[in-house]
């Protein structure tokens, strides 16, 4: 039989109730897994009391034949941009270094309702803003994956769900929770080889995720195919009356909605994403998708989305923007870090407090979001900005007349290496091209591994639904998966 | 339009983060590469479009005007740098 940690969400799910093995079995083998795997720096809290608490209650429930919660016995990572009510919550600052909340956020109360038990607090870029988990102030995540070329050169797990998607490529978890701003789970999940589904906004609900830009952020899945997101999803997804913005929707049934069977489906390839200087090695992966979604029976149709290249600055207005005003609560009052220099009065503390707090990415957007809602800036950057995120928006609508779902490489490279771009903010945005659109126009979208590149190392591609059509998006995210046959994981080095 | 050292400050101290005249320095020339590449949005023919503000035509709820919480008081300073007699303590603001 396969190694505990080796099995899914579906499998220990399945497993556990055929009582083929004990909850407490399958977590134990992932917090020794967890333990073992330090070396990637993936968790920044590591809870296997509270996975173990949630096994045994799942082992009890068994033996009692009670009705068995849909995620019985399943361990999952939490990204530590989620409040978990006693354990820290730090959304990888410094700032909130020693946050213990006293509530608990929505999403991950979903999930521990649901039988799911937490294995840790999972890394990411600090605030989230990053794509490369190298703004975390507990360090960079490394990706489990290393090139082929028999160096070991430290990668990129992707941004800014890099501890999340590590921990589920490396084996330490089946699944984890992802947040998505402007490509956040799709991007990383890619660069590891995992699957990752951003849902429509508002899908899931906001409340007592640490605020990064709450127009674009949402929560989502990770995990390591199209099934396990699907019933992750149904866990997390729904309508919460404490978020303003939150979808007054059922959730649908997407795991039984599930089939790979796209005929009549039209999948649009959207012209613009075809960018100048794109990667050969990308072109062919989106061209394979092609050709299995082809296969699947769906029709393949051209599409325009004219405004594409105006979305990757249109984005990084609205998202500093957005996080310069969300980011004004950490004042050194609340809750948080506090910086008292010598005879400070109250401002010199605020401005103490968020020298000595925020990491150097998170005080470049706040201050571009500070100077673009400036008087005398405000119409030139940001109405703008917004005016032509209603034109990207239009666009999709448009699309989404001729077409059912769009089929897009998720990101324009493999893996970069650590520091391979962080000194250059621009290089790295641009690595966001692909996903950004999506989230500007707040749809659903997935990204799924696609194969490997000539260094060995995991590319994925991503399919975009229409408003509320997570469905659509798994059942052809499902279609690449069966004929990707996606079965590569990284040696174990760590 | 691109900024100098002063706006630098200047923003810095409307987003209340204390910065040296080095750090400014150094932000000048990246605020300037971010703000040169966002700057092509000019170029869009936005007219008659209304800005986006959010992506779902949400009219927002109301709920009944009645307590739906409180008497947390302690959860609500647990996490205060500095809490005392049931109060957020800051420096003194009246010299």
């Amino acid at each position: 039989m396969a190694a505990l940690t080796d099995l899914g969400v579906a499998a220990i799910r399945d497993g556990f109730r055929a009582g083929d093995f004990s909850a407490r079995e399958v977590a134990e083998a992932f917090n020794a897994a967890v333990a073992s795997a330090r070396a990637l720096n993936a968790f920044i809290v590591e809870t296997p009391e509270l996975a173990l608490a949630a096994a045994d209650a799942a082992d009890a429930a068994r033996a009692a034949g009670h009705t068995l919660a849909p995620l019985a016995g399943v361990p999952i990572g939490m990204k530590d941009l989620f409040a978990t009510e006693g354990v820290q919550t730090t959304a990888a600052s410094h700032m909130l270094e020693g946050f213990v909340p006293t509530y608990e956020s929505t999403v991950s109360g979903k999930l521990w309702a649901a039988g799911a038990g937490m294995l840790g607090k999972l890394n990411l870029d600090q605030f989230a803003m990053g794509s490369s988990n190298e703004t975390s102030y507990f360090g960079n995540v490394i990706s489990p994956w290393r090139r082929n070329d028999g160096g070991n050169a430290a990668l990129a797990p992707g941004g800014s769900s890099g501890g999340s998607s590590a921990a589920i490529a490396a084996r330490l978890c089946p699944a984890a929770t992802g947040t998505d701003t402007g490509g956040s789970i799709r991007q990383p999940a890619a660069f590891t080889g995992i699957a990752g589904i951003k849902p429509t906004y508002g899908r899931c609900s906001r409340w007592g995720i640490v605020a990064f830009a709450s127009s674009l952020d949402q929560a989502g899945p990770m995990a390591r195919d199209v099934r396990d997101c699907a019933i992750m999803l149904e866990a997390m997804a729904g309508f919460d009356a404490k978020d303003s913005t939150s979808l007054d929707l059922p959730v649908p049934q997407w795991e039984a909605g599930l089939s790979s069977d796209l005929r009549g489906k039209r999948v649009g390839i959207p012209r613009e994403y075809r960018i100048d200087g794109i990667n050969a090695e990308i072109v062919a992966s989106w061209d394979q998708g092609i050709a299995w979604l082809r296969d699947a029976g769906a029709d393949i149709v051209d599409i325009t989305l004219p405004h594409t290249k105006y979305a990757l600055p249109a984005y990084y207005i609205i998202a500093p923007a957005e996080a310069s005003s969300n980011l004004a609560r950490y004042d050194g009052v609340r809750f948080g870090q506090r910086e008292l220099p010598e005879g400070a009065g109250l401002q010199d503390m605020y401005a103490a407090t968020r020298a000595a707090g925020f990491g150097d990415e998170v005080k470049r957007r706040i201050l571009i979001g500070t100077y673009v809602l400036s008087a005398g800036y405000y119409d030139a950057y940001y109405t703008q900005a917004q005016k032509v995120r209603a034109l990207i928006a239009r666009d999709f609508e448009q699309a989404f007349a001729a077409c059912d779902l769009i089929l897009a490489p998720t990101a324009p490279s493999a893996a970069f290496g650590l520091g391979e771009k962080s000194d250059d903010p621009l290089a790295m945005y641009l690595n966001d091209v692909f996903a950004v659109p999506a989230s500007l126009a707040g749809l659903p979208a997935m990204s799924v591994p696609a194969g490997l590149n000539a260094q060995g190392l995991p590319l994925g591609l991503q399919i975009i639904g229409n408003m509320f059509d997570e469905q659509g998006v798994l059942n052809a995210g499902l279609a690449i998966e069966e004929r990707a046959g996606f079965t590569a994981r990284a040696d174990k080095w760590w | 339009m691109s900024v100098d050292t002063a706006t630098v400050k200047k923003v810095a101290s409307l987003a209340r983060i204390a910065i040296s005249d080095d750090d400014a320095a150094r932000l000048v020339p990246e605020l300037n590469n971010i703000l040169g590449w966002v700057e092509q949005l000019g170029e869009v023919d936005v007219a008659g479009v209304e800005p986006m503000t959010a992506v779902i035509p949400n009219t927002l709820r109301l709920r009944d005007d009645a307590v739906t919480d409180g008497d947390v008081r302690d959860r609500v300073l647990a996490n205060a740098p500095q809490a005392e007699h049931g109060f957020f303590a800051v420096p003194k603001v009246i010299e």
